[in-house]
């Protein structure tokens, strides 16, 4: 049995510790916003943060997680209002979506630990992060935006 | 993107279900003047179940005023939820803080055609939305004069609100939505649209996406995120041939694992596949993980059927020598080429070859389905939900109509998610488990071994030049595996709509051109992918352009210009293209002044001409796709053979700019993805099997691949909307991997003749 906290709510886990985070975050509680993409860490769909550092949930077996505390997507910002989600809002960013879950978590970090990001910067921690529909301008754009903004 | 006659044939018969509701007048019939009996004509009117544009159908109005707009369209990226809403409410006269945007379940008989894909929801559902959003607002008019007693005309409704013009009074949309409901729905032709001098959201950039907010907080649902109460989980082991069988299996390992419910055998079917699901053992399971390990602990012993000696590699020889020799129908004849090729002072000759790809959508395909009752609901990913619906009534043995399938959110499309052979899958599943809700997932290794691949192709070009360089003589043998193969047994030629893809109907002012096209078997499950057949025909047609213009000593730019030749207007037929995009070729012409005003626009983007350092150069390319014409100027630097694009400028006209901002996106978009294409992505095949299982192997652009800079020029523009649309999700990417690999010859001298480029410039 693991006890962890997601996005501030205790939560406890009582089957296989190998399972993933991933998959007991979707399909055993119920935070959809979480994304699968590859299952290896190569696309980053599914980050979220462990204490407070950005992480793949993919491969991240629940058993190592007793104590921790995750936060997804859900639970960045109790009004949806982080420096990132406001600015991807205000940009546009976004075209399917599906990857920017994990964008915006993987962003949020970045920006939340950062006191300037230069492109190299930027482009050196996103590069974890793939986004099919070609949303990366954007998302470079956003971040910068966010940092001026926090 | 259009499913060759072959898949309209049987949805066809459809036609005759259409119902027509309530209080509707003259709409919710498939064409304007047109009987319904008679052969539907072009555009929307020859879509399987044409167009509607009832407002009841699309609009509903609360009595707190709220509206809310059906969208019957997928979204996947390119923001339709968002224009379609823009192009209601700005004929309605709605504020945007009040509109709401509701999914239509697949239902064609009641909104008219949902197949998402060919880059056509605007295309052909611009006008139709126009003139529901103009019809709810003479509704809401005529319910406000009759309850003030006054004459029609002296009301009018703008900004959620009518007001009478002699008294200043004023009623909500909201206050009148009831009464309004109970109209008569005017005439189509009655309706005045506004002029587009008045619309506030078409043609601008003053709203956000509607999904903006549900996306970035993780609310929106997609096909893979649905959940049901009991649901369980599924995944499935697939023959890793394509036409493979299972030939026996051993489950009790799988059985053993806690949480591992049940093992089904899906059968295959036989040749052609069209969109039913490959077969295999599935593992369904009390979640995701556990379906994995229980597919892990398998044992199933193959048989790989007919092409299970299918090499990439070899066959691009096989290609090769059939493009060789003159043993291919003749599909285009225009002068005598022989006679111009024979007397020609230069001649040059190359061959290109683009390998398989996979769409690999973010969202791998995902569904989940339920039946209850004898009722079947689907929860899906789909960019065809009508398809889907029928499809899946079929496999189940139900009528359509006990089938519902909602469409969810799509993580990308591309046209994987044309096909609903997942969703089969899972109402395969469910119906096995007693209706049980069954979410059916690809894992990545699923979607990138077992997908329905872009064609392979060889283009083979051979030119012959006068003494002034002038391209005289013009040669274009095409061979790659049809779509049709997956809809008919064994076609070995490209279909009209693939030949209609650029090759056929290419803006170049030549006098002397053959093209041919030679057999070519499939050996995989071909399928559409983004922009379709455009992709081979622009690299080669594109890259050649380049080619003949270093042969003949001169500036790329100029040259693509001269073939392109002066401003004239043809029609497709003329050229033997006979599709046309499924539109009327007295219509959509091929007009090469457009097509050298977005080549001139994209290079002054570029500040085409300026000096270049060492080890960097500019490339070109411009390609008509979709209806819409499209050009791309790219840097490209090549140090120690590998490639960077730091800036690329592209250039489109697409006709009017309904949703610029989301023209801007599907551009920049398509910059990345044809980056990925000429620079890293590729599905090769041994053994009939995929040698790519993730992203891994399977490469994609990240950010540290995308170019600095990516300039978009919306070209056109068309303020009167008086021209007819062009598409927008796929004309950006087909010139986008030759203007690359041009850029490539400039900065290295070294031309790419073979995609991707990968390591061939390392020495
Ligand atoms: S799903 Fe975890 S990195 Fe791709
Ligand atoms: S927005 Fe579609 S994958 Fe990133």
């Amino acid at each position: 049995m693991v006890n962890f906290v997601v996005n501030s709510e205790q939560q406890r886990f009582d089957g296989d510790e190998d399972t993933p985070l991933l998959w007991v975050l979707r399909d055993e509680l119920g935070f959809t916003g979480t994304k699968y993409g590859c299952g290896i860490a190569a696309c980053g769909a599914c980050t979220v943060h462990i204490d407070g550092q950005p992480s793949f949930a993919c491969i991240t077996p629940v058993g190592t997680l007793e104590g921790a505390e995750i936060t997804t997507i859900e639970g960045l910002s109790p009004t949806g209002d982080h420096p990132v989600q406001v600015a991807w809002r205000e940009l546009n960013v976004v075209q399917c979506g599906y990857c920017q879950a994990g964008q915006i978590m993987q962003a949020a970090a970045l920006v939340d630990n950062s006191e300037s990001l230069s492109d190299e910067d930027i482009d050196a921690v996103m590069s974890a992060n793939l986004c099919r529909c070609g949303t990366y301008p954007r998302i470079r754009a956003a971040i910068k935006q966010a940092m001026e903004a926090k | 993107m259009r499913a060759a006659q072959i898949t309209n044939v049987s949805r066809r018969s459809l036609l005759g279900g259409i119902g027509a509701g309530a209080f509707v007048l003259a709409v919710g019939l498939p064409s304007t003047g047109r009987a319904q009996e008679e052969e539907p004509g072009f555009g929307p009117d020859a879509m399987p179940n044409g167009w509607r544009d009832d407002p009841s159908t699309f609009i509903a109005i609360a009595p707190d005023g709220t509206v809310t707009v059906t969208c019957h369209r997928s979204e996947m990226g390119q923001g339709v939820r968002t224009s379609i809403a823009m192009v209601i409410a700005d004929e309605l006269g709605a504020d945007w803080d009040k509109v709401r945007v509701a999914q239509a379940p697949g239902n064609e008989e009641k909104y008219g055609n949902q197949d998402t894909d060919g880059s056509r929801s605007l295309r052909h559902f611009f006008m139709p939305m126009r003139r529901a959003g103009a019809a709810a607002r003479v509704m809401l008019e005529q319910a406000a004069a009759s309850r003030w007693g006054v004459p029609v005309s002296e009301v009018s409704a703008d900004r959620h609100t009518v007001t009478h013009a002699g008294s200043g009074r004023t009623l909500g949309y909201g206050e009148l939505a009831e009464a309004a409901r109970d109209l008569e729905v005017p005439e189509r032709d009655s309706l005045v649209l506004k002029d587009p001098s008045a619309f506030r959201y078409i043609g601008t950039d003053r709203v956000g996406l509607v999904d903006n907010s549900g996306i970035t907080t993780g609310k929106a649902t997609y096909g893979i995120d649905v959940r049901r109460d009991g649901m369980l989980y599924a995944v499935v082991a697939r023959p890793p041939v394509y036409g493979g069988r299972v030939k026996s299996y051993d489950d009790s390992a799988a059985l053993a694992i806690e949480g591992v419910e049940k093992v089904v055998k899906i059968d295959p079917v036989e040749f052609p596949t069209e969109f039913a699901p490959l077969g295999g053992i599935a593992v369904i399971a009390r979640n995701t993980y556990l379906a994995i390990q229980g597919r892990n602990a398998l044992t199933v012993e193959w048989e790989s059927g007919p092409n299970a000696g299918y090499d990439s590699e070899t066959y691009r020889e096989t290609l090769s020598q059939a493009v060789s020799s003159a043993s291919g129908t003749v599909i285009r004849e225009q002068g005598d080429f022989d006679k111009a090729f024979a007397g020609a002072a230069q001649v040059v000759e190359a061959e290109y070859y683009i390998p398989h790809l996979a769409q690999a959508p973010m969202e791998p395909p995902a569904a989940v389905v339920e039946i209850r009752d004898g009722l079947v609901e689907a929860w899906a990913c789909t960019q065809a939900p009508q398809v889907t619906r029928l499809r899946l009534a079929e496999r189940l043995g139900l009528p359509a109509e006990a089938v519902t399938v909602n469409v969810t959110l799509l993580g990308g499309g591309f046209g994987r998610k044309s096909k609903p052979d997942f969703v089969l899958e899972a109402g395969i599943l469910s119906q096995a488990m007693g209706g049980t809700p069954v979410k059916l997932t690809w894992t990545r290794e699923d979607d990138i071994q077992h997908g329905y691949y872009h064609t392979v192709s060889v283009e083979r070009m051979s030119a012959g030049l006068d003494a002034t360089g002038k391209t005289m003589a013009w040669r274009h043998r095409t061979a790659a595996p049809t779509i049709g193969s997956i809809f008919a047994p064994d076609p070995t030629q490209k279909l009209p709509f693939e030949l209609g893809m650029g090759l056929l109907n290419m803006p170049l002012a030549i006098e002397n051109i053959r093209a041919e096209n030679p057999a070519a078997p499939a050996h995989v499950r071909i399928g559409w992918y983004r922009s379709v057949s455009n992709i081979p025909h622009a690299f080669a047609i594109q890259s050649f352009a380049a080619e003949l213009a270093h042969a003949a000593g001169r500036d790329q730019k100029d040259y693509l210009l001269e073939l392109i030749g002066p401003p004239r207007r043809v029609t497709p037929t003329v050229q033997g293209d006979v599709w046309n995009y499924g539109e009327d070729p007295d219509l959509y012409l091929i007009d090469t002044g457009r097509m050298a005003a977005v080549v001139e626009a994209a290079a002054e983007g570029i500040e085409w001409g300026r000096e270049m350092t060492q080890g960097r150069g500019l490339g070109i390319a411009g390609h008509y796709s979709f209806l819409s014409y499209v050009a791309v100027a790219a840097e490209a630097e090549v140090v120690d053979g590998a490639v960077t694009v730091p800036r690329v400028s592209i250039a489109i006209d697409c006709g009017a700019h309904v949703n610029p901002d989301r023209i801007r996106s599907q551009m920049e978009g398509a910059v990345i993805m044809g980056l990925g294409q000429a620079l890293m992505t590729e599905v090769s095949f041994a053994e009939g099997r995929a040698q790519q299982e993730n992203f891994d192997g399977y490469l994609i652009p990240r950010m540290e691949n995308a170019p600095k800079r990516i300039d978009v020029h919306l070209v056109g523009g068309d303020a009167t909307y008086g021209r007819p649309l062009g598409g927008v999700g796929e004309p950006g990417l087909p010139p986008v991997v030759p203007a690359i690999t041009n850029a490539v010859f400039a900065a290295s001298g070294k031309r790419i003749r073979r995609l991707p480029i990968a390591d061939q410039l390392r020495s």
